[in-house]
């Protein structure tokens, strides 16, 4: 009575491996999640993540309609490719959410956060901090005579690079908004 | 012009408008302005439970056997957290109920009130949707939305939390067809072209296989007769998961039995081979999988579900089809008739053949016994002497439920209630009695481990109050049996804490209910027996002694794909290894 001629307890190479080798990969995708703006939502957006144990990289929340009570929440999550497609119909699924899109797969999006940066230092160090903002574009918007906080507006990457620099000429605090992003065209 | 009302009056209001005939409750301070209204009427029945969690699994019992809402109401603090378990098993099996719960007022929320808890926040993770009603204002008009959210789409449990003082104010009523609920409306029709390319699959599958589940039965009458046509036209095999019985008949040709862990042999067998699987319903659930990198590997699969985050959540699928069964299934029989009605008929006479050696196994047999009463013995009787009555089945959780999955058999859905998502021990009695409110005359009969329906048993007051005259059917083996089994095939035979020791007397117990108990533990007396409590014109506690050692099969253990399916006793020795063991 064996069962038909399958081998028995067959093989990782079976078709139905849910992963193929390539969906091992961990990419990263920004998410825009349209929703009512009621109480706890949020708490039901991050509730989902932690409960499914999704990641969240960074999110920002603002209502960007008064009139109609809608927020914008901008996710950065990472995942295998099957994991970032749960993330968006397991979000779609909640009652509070409008709409769901993945501006990562719906082609180039312009990603933007802004950071402030607290450097103390003296001599050397405050001039190369003041050198480095200006190639930077980064905005001085407080100053004493040993310390500043510099204002820049970029893509994450840059922030971390910027980052970076100040690190060793005094990077006190660094505050960062997290990611707001919209799809590049019309 | 609409007139203004308390929100306790709009809260009744709202459910007779609603369609609501019963609610099932318990009242306590942060909800008595609601009693007050319900006391001052006669539309809606009030049946008052023994305890929250017995209110929500009534309100499941009465939603699964009518496929209407059904609604519960409890009491701030202790009454909406005695409420959890329900919601999450409600949310598991996709059962629509509503729950209105009490809340502090709105002035002293955030103060650590007397009973007040974060039900919102609790149970926000626990439902499809919840609600916090602050404003009178908006009361009716959520009443509706929960309502609708609770029924539409993949159906679930809905909770709307109302602070005392929402329920002492007054507002104008916003009435059903006012409430707005355009923004959730869950898509029903499947795409077509999909639908044609799975009649296109179909049509040339050698060896296909319908695989069903509960979205048949969520889907309504209509779902499951054109289930019943599609399969009998094309002549395929049909299986279904525990939450799916009944759609299909038992007594079907084309029936090859539930699937799963404790599933058919055949109909597992047929799942692991078929090169078609139609998956119409059901979820890919773990207890029907096995080792996912081994399930079901020759097949192209096809998705019908209704909510699009149920697709490849677990198993990748070839085609997916994301609608509502019924206008799924009319769809694709329109299409699939309009092409022909054709079927791989050489294919189909083969892979018959093959079921029906696998058939032959006859995995479900069983060595009986005459001295004591085996458990499936039990429920063989127990379905010879009920087929053909007007019989709804309710289970605990645990070995009996399985074997009463294997050994009853169901013609028609919404006739079959059980826990299967969450496991939850304690669920059938209270199931049982929202059944048989909903219908008055049927026969309901909850088959039981006396384990679990311990869990629940103060619900026997609530049935002998409205006169529910539900067959508590226990199947009695002194053990956690469902535990015992695991531990003996998982854990060395080491017996932790798995015997039901300091069992009440059942009979006594029942008397002290003022029910009545019958004790059964001799194989000659059992027809009688049963018989009797068919006959008996009220609640009936049975307790049936059974084999205590009895094992279930067939099983997949845990990690193990479909084709390594255990069958009896003398293969189970030292087979599930570390990797298994960590599974559930
Ligand atoms: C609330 C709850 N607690 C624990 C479990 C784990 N569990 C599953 S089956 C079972 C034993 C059930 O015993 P019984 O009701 O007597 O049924 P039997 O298996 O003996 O037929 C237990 C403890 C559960 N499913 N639900
Ligand atoms: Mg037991």
């Amino acid at each position: 009575m064996s069962a038909l001629n399958i081998k028995k307890g067959s093989t990782s190479h079976s078709a139905y491996d849910l992963r193929d080798s390539h969906e091992q990969l961990v990419v990263s995708h920004t998410l825009a999640v349209i929703v009512e703006n009621e109480p706890g939502v949020l708490a039901r957006v991050i509730g989902l993540f932690s409960a499914r144990g999704y990641n969240i990289d960074s999110l920002t929340v603002a209502e960007v309609d008064h009139t109609g009570h809608r927020s914008r929440i901008t996710i950065v999550t990472s995942g295998t490719p099957h994991v970032i497609d749960q993330v968006e119909k397991q979000l779609s699924r909640l009652v509070s959410v409008y709409a769901v899109h993945d501006l990562t797969a719906e082609g180039p999006c312009v990603q933007r956060e802004l950071a402030l940066f607290k450097v103390a230092g003296k001599g050397e160090h405050r001039i190369e901090a003041l050198r480095l903002a200006e190639i930077f574009r980064a905005h001085v918007v407080d100053s004493t005579l040993e310390s500043f906080i510099f204002e820049m507006t970029g893509t994450p990457e840059k922030i971390d690079s910027f980052a970076d620099l100040m690190r060793p000429l005094g990077l006190r605090e660094l505050a960062r908004t997290g990611v707001a992003a919209l799809s590049r065209g019309m | 012009m609409t007139k203004a009302m308390t929100g306790a009056q709009m809260v009744v209001q709202a459910l007779k408008d609603q369609g609501v005939e019963v609610v099932f409750g318990y009242p306590g301070g942060a909800v008595l302005p609601i009693y007050d209204e319900i006391f001052q009427q006669n539309d809606i029945r009030h049946v008052l439970v023994r305890h929250e969690q017995g209110a929500i699994h009534m309100a499941e019992g009465y939603a699964r056997s009518t496929g209407k809402v059904g609604v519960a109401l409890v009491t701030s603090g202790p009454g909406a957290t005695n409420a959890v378990t329900g919601l999450v098993d409600a949310l598991m099996d996709s059962i629509p109920i509503v729950v209105l719960s009490g809340q502090v007022p709105t002035f002293m929320i955030g103060t650590d009130g007397f009973q007040e808890a974060d039900t919102v926040g609790i149970t926000r993770p626990c439902t499809k949707h919840n609600w916090l009603v602050k404003d009178t204002a908006k009361l009716s008009e959520v009443i509706h939305q929960a309502f609708h959210v609770a029924r539409s789409g993949r159906p679930g449990p809905v909770l709307i939390d109302i602070p005392k003082d929402v329920q002492f104010a007054t507002s104008e009523y916003t009435p059903m067809p006012k409430a707005k609920v355009d923004h959730y409306q869950p898509r029903v029709k499947g795409d077509i072209e999909a639908i044609t390319r799975m009649v296109e699959m179909l049509e040339t599958a050698e060896r296909p296989l319908f695989y069903t589940g509960g979205g048949v039965i969520n889907s309504g009458n209509a779902a499951s007769q054109l289930l019943r046509e599609f399969v009998e036209a094309t002549g395929f095999p049909i299986t279904s998961t525990l939450m799916g019985l009944g759609a299909y008949p038992a007594s079907g040709a084309n029936w090859i039995g539930m699937l799963g862990m404790h599933g058919l042999y055949e109909a597992n067998l047929a799942m692991h081979g078929c090169d078609l699987m139609l998956n119409i319903g059901a979820r890919f659930d773990d207890r029907i999988t096995g080792r996912i990198a081994d399930f079901s590997p020759k097949s192209k699969k096809v998705h019908v579900d209704i909510d699009p985050s149920s697709i490849n959540k677990v198993i990748r699928v070839d085609l997916s089809i994301v609608g509502d069964v019924a206008h799924v299934l009319e769809d694709a029989l329109r299409i699939w008739k309009a092409r022909g009605r054709k079927v791989n008929k050489d294919g189909l006479a083969k892979w018959w053949k093959q079921i029906k050696e696998w058939r032959a196994v006859d995995c479900l047999a069983f060595t009986n016994s005459d001295k004591v009463i085996k458990p499936q013995y039990a429920l063989q009787r127990l379905e010879a002497l009920t087929k053909g009555m007007d019989r709804y089945i309710t289970t605990e959780v645990g070995q009996h439920q399985m074997w009463a999955a294997q050994f009853l058999g169901f013609e028609a859905p919404n006739r079959w209630m059980t826990s299967g998502g969450l496991g939850t021990m304690g669920y059938g009695l209270p199931a049982s009695i929202g059944v048989q409110i909903a219908h008055p005359e049927a026969l309901v009969i909850n088959v039981a481990g006396e384990a679990s329906w311990l869990m629940n048993m103060q619900e026997m007051g609530t049935a002998m109050q409205f006169r529910a005259p539900v067959k508590q059917f226990i199947l009695n083996n002194e053990r956690l049996g469902m535990v015992r089994q695991w531990q003996e095939l998982l854990h060395g035979e080491r017996y932790s804490s798995s015997w039901s020791e300091s069992l009440p007397d059942f009979v006594k117990l029942a008397e002290a209910f003022g029910c009545k108990g019958i004790k059964c533990q001799d194989p000659k007396d059992l027809d009688d027996a049963i018989m009797e409590m068919i006959r008996y014109d009220g609640p009936v506690i049975f307790d049936c002694l059974v084999e205590k050692h009895e094992n279930c099969f067939p099983m997949i253990p845990s990690g193990k794909p479909h084709n390594e399916m255990l069958l009896g006793n003398a293969e189970t020795q030292g087979v599930i290894k570390a990797a298994g063991a960590v599974l559930v």
